[in-house]
């Protein structure tokens, strides 16, 4: 039966049978009360069906104790289904550390896919199983959503905005990949599949495929130079910008006495909006790149920088607070 | 004043028309379209809900037939594209909003309180007139370029990337947004200050109680959108960035202002519908309303708390999960009130003397449809579900179950319900009967594969899909189909009664709101002489005037008197 | 629904119209305030994200007009007030007086509001294709004081190291000046027709005190579209002159 005619998709991911689980127990619920509201209601219109034409029912106007009878009973279930759903929820919404990162950019009507070596793919992703993913998603126009329902997954990718969502894949087989936010004329053929594949195979995918040119590594550091971030962001602290050895993922101390972590979307502030947060003890010197760097070099420059966190940081460690460790 | 009622069925008597009521008082297409009678005005609101109500149904029609096959066989994505949204937007801003609340509000509202008529019966027909407006902008934008964004026109897809007709289209709902906030502040202040003698508050009938709550929302809700789509409209005419992120605008903040009206509008749509229901059903179970102060503050709670969940529709948008957690609990705080009114309407049939007559039929398929909307409102409402099934035909699906299934249901029913008072004539009570039976089977048919296509994961505004989907898309189409005929059915035997119907006399269920007090079609100021409340809301027991035998359902052998 | 006299049909007592048109009213002006709140709450968003350039195009606008239109405003309030008040006590001359009056000082304010509006368009900061922030400090004309365009400069370039997309994000609070302003602009024109409308039923002699219900209500509206403009001003105008 599950094969002719599912009620179900695929479970593919971590959160499938969790999600599905939880599907199960509301399903329980709300079944409950509409077979017995029905059956109530059909009850009643057989059993107390008008026997004569100027007859009146029997004047009952209320019973407090039922009110607050049902109240009390949905409230405590409604908040169980609260709970349970945002248990699944948070856990969705904050990824694990060492995750294997994807970065994709929505634009009408495809999905850009960067592996981390730089593998470029279009509406296809090939993933490894049991490994958490993180895809990293921009759009470079308006408003899409990137789901995969074998995953029970989803999340929009909005223009401006970083999103991020993780998952695990823990089956190998090929999955649809949807776009379900409206994103104009072509917005049902904005699909895709995702390839899980076994981790071996993936490796050898990875290597196989892969050449030196779409490297988002090689892109990064070409542009690095090309952009001359360089002649300010000296590795050894001493130039006019901080040194970006061993910043990506590390406490960042501002100007005005803030920190913040470095992350993906910290950098592509830094880039667009430099000004926004000035590391401390820096000048706002750097000019803003907004509208000169497409997404994708921003997500090569990211990876270049990316690769920069194991190097060494500088001795004097100006503006870098005492690394506190990943999240 | 005039003859006394009585059931029709019982006595079989016989009533004529009333020499002189609002229909035939004056003459003349100026009569009609220069008059401050609600009555008239609800008429003409009548006739125009109807014409949106027929654009989108027949968009919808195209759009069904469409989906039958897994490339789409009927129209390119673009035309899809436009068709759904105009679906929408017509049947959204044109035919359901304006609907219960316009038609049947402004019909019986103030014969519901004794009023010889609103508050502002100029501004009544200001409202028909912007109404008419708005509609006109939208009916250039459909016939010159159409519309393609979605109804919900979010940014920057409807302000930088459409190349349809967007901008008038949002003048003309800008324009109908102040029809609604002008009936909302038409039947606030009606509700205050023109009550009859002796209708306090907690006597007045509980349409009228769910039509001020939806009024509350009217006038708070309405004129965030209206400004909002009037700065798409800029965007899109000025080159502004207020929601363009590429000229530092953002686009989520358009989700937030658009929701906080939209969110709110479900309930715009929903609650009038429940106050019918509330109205039908005591009336043909003839007892009391079970629960009565707490189905007419539930409604007040929904209009409330239904100001607060607004961003449970941006859970993915990235939104901090903080928002989404408390967007989720309030969610699931305005179910409760809802259930209230599920509870309350089923316990009033306990021991009740039920007829099956065709609105308490629609009553009927309005509890059942509710239900299931309402209850897979819950399912979306939960965080950890919503990841799966958000923008999915689940949601779809979710929301026809309460717009068309209840909203719909609700505004079919009362117009059955109050067609005598309105027409002063009898339907067709078999052919009507039949008819609420298609459309509710029709309904289930249409919508409910929907449910298991969205847990499948389909997507919402899909013009072509995998062929995995087909069976249960055909399914769709089949229902849709039969749903139609539902909908042809009351226009035709509707049409028909009003010259060969039986007439109806002034209170043929019996009912006892105020409304029936007076002759059908009433007089052009209502009630000739005002009336006094003295009995509370549907209290059949204490009634003579209603001439029933006062025989307690069960009490007494059921004698040999056969149905009708 | 015929009139007599001074009660419109549909109600029954003098007292119960008046207590609709008042509670119309106060219903009216709440959907407005919700109206104004969608603009009011993009404006907030907005110049969190980018002060610098909120403060930048704040200090363009003219302290001095947008001041004096302040004290029109509120003088016009006190005039509107007074003419309630003549219409209560049944001072027909009085009140067409103060009528005429808050007319006047509201014609004013639009007046006032068409100067500026005119510079901001000699300047180049109405948004659209032709906007540019800093079109005046490039483009002085000959009779502009020199320090304060010097001043202008150092302001602007200061602005545009915080923020290098400037331009854009200034163009957004000149959206917001022109939307917010035009607006409440639009609501003043509303203002003056009814005032009109006033002027001449008070000369006829329509108010009396049993009746004075419209006086009353426009005069609402008008406090509530002055009210608006006390919020408006220290937003748009005042927002960044501390420094």
């Amino acid at each position: 039966m599950q094969a002719q005619f599912p009620l179900i998709p695929e479970q593919a991911s971590n959160f499938a049978p969790a999600v599905d689980l939880l599907m199960l127990f509301i399903v329980a619920v709300c079944l409950f009360f509409a077979v017995a509201i029905t059956a109530a209601v059909i009850y009643f219109f057989f059993k107390y069906e008008r026997k004569h034409q100027t007859e009146i029912g029997v004047p009952i106007h209320g019973d407090s104790r039922l009110e607050t009878a049902w109240i009390v009973v949905p409230l405590v279930l409604a908040m169980a289904m609260f709970a349970w759903g945002a248990v699944v929820y948070v856990d969705y919404r904050h990824s694990p550390g060492d995750t294997l990162d994807i970065y994709v950019v929505g634009k009408q009507w495809m999905w850009k896919v960067q592996q981390p070596n730089g593998l470029k793919e279009i509406n296809e992703i090939h993933l490894p199983v049991d490994r958490d993913v993180r895809l990293i998603m921009a759009s470079e126009d308006v408003i899409h959503d990137f789901s995969v329902p074998a995953f029970r997954v989803k999340m929009d990718v909005v223009p401006g905005h970083y999103n991020t969502m993780w998952f695990r894949p823990t089956k190998a087989g090929r999955y649809r990949l949807y776009c379900s936010q409206y994103c104009g004329t072509n917005h049902a053929i904005m699909t895709g599949w995702i390839t899980v594949m076994e981790q071996g195979d993936y490796a050898a995918w990875l290597s196989g495929a892969a050449g030196a040119e779409g490297n988002p590594l090689v892109a990064g550091e070409k542009l690095f130079a090309e952009r001359a971030c360089i002649t300010c962001h000296l590795s050894d602290g001493k130039g006019r910008a901080p040194s970006l050895n061993g910043v990506y993922d590390h406490q960042v101390l501002l100007a005005d006495g803030r920190t913040v972590t470095a992350d993906d979307a910290y950098i592509r502030e830094s880039i667009l909006q430099p000004n926004a947060k000035i590391v401390a003890g820096y000048q706002p010197l750097m000019p803003s790149f907004q509208g000169q760097l497409t997404e994708e070099q921003i997500i090569a420059l990211t990876a270049y920088i990316k690769s920069l966190q194991n190097e060494p940081p500088p001795p004097t460690g100006v503006g870098t607070a005492p690394p506190s460790g990943k999240k | 004043m005039h003859t006394p009622t009585s059931t029709r069925a019982a006595t079989g008597a016989v009533y004529k028309m009333p020499q002189e009521h609002y229909l035939n008082s004056t003459y003349g297409i100026r009569s009609w379209l220069l008059t401050t009678d609600h009555k008239r005005i609800a008429l003409l609101y009548l006739l125009s809900v109807t014409f949106f109500f027929f654009v989108g149904g027949m968009f919808a029609t195209i759009i069904r037939i469409h989906l039958m096959t897994p490339q789409g066989f009927l129209v390119t994505p673009e035309t899809y594209n436009k068709l759904f949204t105009m679906h929408g937007v017509a049947m959204i801003f044109f035919f359901l909003i304006p609907s219960i609340p316009a038609v049947l509000g402004n019909f019986a509202l103030p014969l519901m309180i004794g009023a010889k008529d609103l508050a502002f019966p100029k501004i009544n027909l200001l409202s028909w007139y912007l109404y008419i407006l708005g509609g006109c902008f939208v009916l250039y934008s459909f016939s010159t370029g159409g519309l393609d964004t979605g109804w919900t026109f979010y940014t920057p897809l409807s302000s930088v990337y459409s190349n349809s007709a967007v901008t008038p289209a949002v003048l003309g709902i800008f324009i109908n947004g102040f029809s609604s906030i002008l009936t909302g502040l038409n039947f606030v202040v009606t509700v205050h200050t023109m009550r009859a003698p002796g209708m306090t508050w907690f006597r007045l009938p509980l349409f009228v109680w769910a039509q001020y709550a939806t009024s509350i929302i009217f006038i708070l809700g309405t004129p965030v959108i209206a400004i909002t789509l009037l700065l798409v409209g800029l965007e899109r005419m000025f080159h502004l960035g207020f929601f363009n992120p590429a000229l530092g605008g953002d686009p989520i903040l358009f989700q937030h202002l658009f929701w906080f009206y939209s969110h709110p509008a479900v309930y715009i749509m929903i609650l009038p519908a429940m106050g019918v229901i509330s109205e039908i059903i005591p009336t043909f179970a003839r007892k009391p309303i079970f629960g009565y102060s707490f189905i007419a503050g539930s409604s007040i709670a929904i209009a409330v708390i239904g100001f607060f969940v607004w961003a449970h529709h941006m859970f993915l948008t990235g939104e901090s999960v903080y928002a989404a957690l408390a967007f989720s609990f309030l969610s699931y705080l305005v179910a409760i009130p809802s259930a209230v009114k599920v509870f309350n309407w089923t316990s009033t049939l306990y021991k009740g003397s039920i007829s099956w007559d065709t609105p308490m039929l629609y009553g009927l398929g309005f509890i059942g449809l509710f239900l299931i909307g309402g209850l897979t409102g819950l399912f979306l409402a939960c965080l950890g579900l919503d990841i799966h099934i958000h923008d999915t035909y689940f949601v779809v699906a979710h929301f026809h179950y309460i717009m068309v299934g209840g909203a719909v249901m609700g505004y079919l029913g009362g117009i059955h319900f109050w067609w005598p008072k309105i027409s002063g004539r009898l339907y067709p009570e078999y052919l009507a009967r039949v008819s609420a039976i298609i459309l509710f089977t029709g309904f289930n048919l249409t919508f409910f594969p929907q449910f298991l296509l969205g847990y499948l994961g389909m997507p919402r505004r899909y013009h072509s899909y995998p062929p995995e989907f087909q069976v249960l898309n055909v399914m769709s189409t089949a229902g849709a189909s039969i749903l139609a005929l539902g909908y042809l059915l009351p226009m035709i035997y509707l049409v028909w009664s009003l010259k060969y119907g039986t007439v109806a006399g002034p209170n043929p269920w019996p009912a006892t709101g105020l409304e029936w007090k007076t002759d059908s079609p009433p007089p052009t100021e209502n009630f000739l002489v005002t009336p006094e409340v003295t009995w509370e809301p549907y209290d059949f027991e204490t009634r003579p005037d209603l001439e029933l035998d006062h025989i307690v359902a069960g009490k007494l052998p059921a004698p040999a008197h056969g149905d009708d | 629904m015929h009139r007599t006299g001074e009660l419109y049909g549909q109600f029954e007592t003098l007292e119960q119209q008046k207590e609709s048109a008042a509670l119309g009213m106060w219903v009216f002006l709440s959907t407005e305030v919700l109206f104004f709140g969608g603009l009011f709450m993009t404006y907030t968003l907005n110049r969190h994200y980018y002060g610098a350039a909120f403060g930048v195009g704040s200090n363009t606008l003219d302290l001095k007009l947008g001041g004096a239109n302040t004290v029109i405003l509120i003088l016009s309030s006190l005039t509107m007030a007074m003419s309630v008040w003549a219409s209560h006590v049944g001072k027909r001359k009085a009140t067409t007086g103060f009528l005429v009056a808050t007319l006047i000082l509201g014609t004013a304010f639009l007046g006032v509001k068409v100067i500026e509006y005119k510079q901001k368009f000699d300047h180049h900061l109405v948004p659209g294709y032709h906007f540019q922030i800093d079109y005046r400090a490039q483009h002085p004309a000959p009779n502009d004081d020199p320090k304060e365009i010097e001043a202008e400069k150092e302001e602007l370039s200061k602005a545009f190291a915080k923020d290098p997309d400037l331009n854009a994000h200034a163009q957004l609070y000149f959206s917001l000046y022109f939307g917010m302003t035009g607006l409440h602009a639009l609501h003043m024109i509303v203002g003056a027709g009814m005032l009109v409308w006033l002027i001449r039923q008070s000369i006829i002699g329509r108010f009396t005190p049993t009746y004075n219900t419209p006086v009353e209500m426009i005069g609402l509206y008008w406090h509530f579209v002055d009210i608006v403009w006390i919020y408006l001003f220290p937003l748009l105008y005042l927002i960044d002159r501390h420094q």
